[in-house]
């Protein structure tokens, strides 16, 4: 008796193959929708992006919602580190996956980064709109006695911790958000700025705007992650480009800024016998 | 706010003891002369050297070293993190990126850095509560009252683990076997064996064990352990590689179990 062909289950995507060819697929339908039969030309990108991710297709309100913010994290800047690592891959001439790679890596950390945003929507899912709960949440954050890969967070997430006061795109981005947010959690974020601020002595971060936002998106922490991930590549991939191109000239070495601590200083024989130590 | 002035003392000066480069002279290595001090080390020897700032002996890194080569090493595309690999090298990526990207996602729950991680800090945990006179099985009962699980016991697929019989073997022949932490990774297993759940311990919980008993700490352990697939990962991808492109594991449409919404129709008046 044959074995029975294991099979990927999904509810997101099917296909449906090519009369002469079963590895080719003639309609693919996601969530539903023939992509490139029906919904290809109607809908926008973040239209399917939003489809893909959450099952349904977004209201206009929230369309629009999650295109601004794709705009607001398009691109951290040069300065931001996931950003600086693409670079430091198209310095170098480093594949151009490998840029994005090392973007994705460095943008998945816990300050500023994908992972913070994963920890900034558990405290949502935890406090809501409560002023009480999150200002709990954020004096007493619970302590995981079990070790993790990930290692506790060293300030609350979705603040800065070397903040001076909130920047001003970050202001921008939620202001604007919370106009157009079709849900509670952005306007309630923009009106309670000030009082979570003061709770934490820490002005809100990017992060914790993109936190609400696709809390008011109706997406779990892992959806958040993922998308806040996908969202910030395209400056990452401009700039690896960019630095690609220059082939590393004028890309900053930082020739004077490691100072070695323990120096032994140049080896000499009479230091093999001093060192021998091990 | 305590504002960026820990920024602005660190901007462009990074005091370091890990080490640096001397062009076209010399390169310190942790407080090391790496072309004196430290040429006489094995590459384990110096990655243990690098992680801990202990140089380790020659057993002690053939014991790491046999934690990789006998228990995540094995060539087989089905497992996850190789299958990467595979599919990198039939699709022409590089082997790079095969290496990096199954590398990264060796990182996972339920195998790999996770219970590698879980594994080392519940002996850590368990044997502080030993030492303050707590029965093992309370320990055993409060992990599993709490955690459902015990990192390092019970598998995903089969119950017994062949990797434990050529690890412990190994251990035995560098006198490396005998130490209080793996002497507690068997006694957990005796305890999980008489009580109602029937695990085993699996080789995650034997490598932690051993491990710990050579002083090292648990964030040092899960970067010692962080290269450990390599080995099983890069014929996965080389042999898929060498064979016709596109040829591994081919998937027809009816290997998709569509379960979602039925067909609809995307109405542009709805948006």
């Amino acid at each position: 008796m044959a074995e029975q062909e294991e099979t990927f289950h999904t509810r997101i995507w099917d296909e449906i193959p090519e009369p002469d060819n079963p590895f080719a697929a003639a309609s693919c339908y996601c969530h539903g929708y023939d992509v490139y039969g029906d919904l290809l030309g109607k809908a926008s990108w973040v239209e399917y992006l939003y489809l893909l991710f959450y099952g349904e297709r977004p209201s206009p309100q929230q369309a629009k919602l999650l295109e601004g913010l794709a705009i607001a994290l398009a691109n951290p800047g040069i300065r931001e580190p996931s950003v600086h690592a693409a670079m430091s891959g198209g310095a170098g001439g480093s594949t151009n996956a490998s840029c994005l790679m090392a973007a994705l890596a460095v943008g998945a950390g816990q300050l500023g980064g994908a992972h913070e945003v994963y920890r900034a929507m558990e405290y949502w899912q935890q406090c809501r709109c409560n002023l009480d709960t999150w200002r709990e949440l954020l004096l007493h954050p619970p302590q995981e006695e079990r070790i993790d890969i990930w290692q506790p967070m060293e300030h609350p997430a979705g603040f800065d911790p070397h903040g001076a006061s909130c920047p001003t795109p970050v202001r921008q981005t939620l202001n604007y958000l919370a106009e157009i947010s079709p849900n509670e959690h952005l306007p309630w974020l923009q009106a309670q700025r000030d009082a979570l601020e003061h709770t934490v002595d820490l002005p809100l971060a990017m992060s914790g705007v993109a936190a609400a936002a696709f809390k008011d998106l109706d997406l779990s922490p892992e959806q958040g992650e993922m998308l806040y991930l996908i969202l910030r590549l395209p400056g990452a991939a401009v700039h690896a480009l960019e630095q690609k191109k220059a082939k590393g000239r004028r890309f900053p070495f930082f020739t004077h800024a490691i100072h070695l601590a323990n120096d032994p200083g140049p080896f000499t024989v009479k230091q093999t016998v001093e060192r021998s130590t091990i | 706010m305590s504002g960026f002035s820990a920024l602005s003392s660190a901007e462009n000066h990074w005091a370091t003891y890990m080490g640096a480069w001397f062009p076209g002279e010399r390169v310190v290595y942790r407080g090391k002369d790496l072309f004196h001090e430290l040429k006489h080390l094995s590459w384990m020897q110096l990655y243990l050297y690098g992680i801990t700032g202990h140089v380790f002996t020659e057993k002690q890194a053939k014991l790491f070293e046999g934690m990789w080569a006998l228990t995540t090493s094995y060539p087989d595309p089905r497992l996850w993190n190789n299958r990467i690999g595979s599919l990198a090298g039939t699709v022409r990526s590089t082997g790079t990126l095969a290496l990096s990207a199954a590398i990264a996602a060796s990182e996972a729950d339920i195998y790999g850095g996770k219970p590698i991680l879980g594994a080392f800090n519940f002996f850590i945990r368990a044997k502080g509560k030993c030492d303050q006179g707590i029965a093992l099985r309370t320990i055993v009962e409060g992990e599993l009252d709490k955690c459902r699980t015990i990192s390092g016991y019970g598998r995903p697929i089969i119950n017994r683990d062949e990797r434990i019989t050529p690890l412990l073997d190994l251990a035995k022949e560098l006198n490396l076997a005998d130490g209080p932490y793996t002497q507690l990774a068997f006694a957990v297993e005796e305890v999980l064996l008489q009580g109602r759940w029937r695990m085993r311990m699996n080789v995650a919980a034997l490598a932690a064990g051993l491990a710990a008993d050579q002083g090292i700490s648990e964030r040092e352990y899960y970067l010692i352990a962080a290269p450990c697939f390599t080995a099983g990962i890069i014929p996965c991808f080389l042999e898929a590689n060498q064979r016709p492109e596109g040829t591994f594991l081919p998937l027809p449409c009816n290997r998709i179990n569509y379960s979602g919404n039925p067909p609809r129709k995307w109405n542009p008046s709805e948006s």
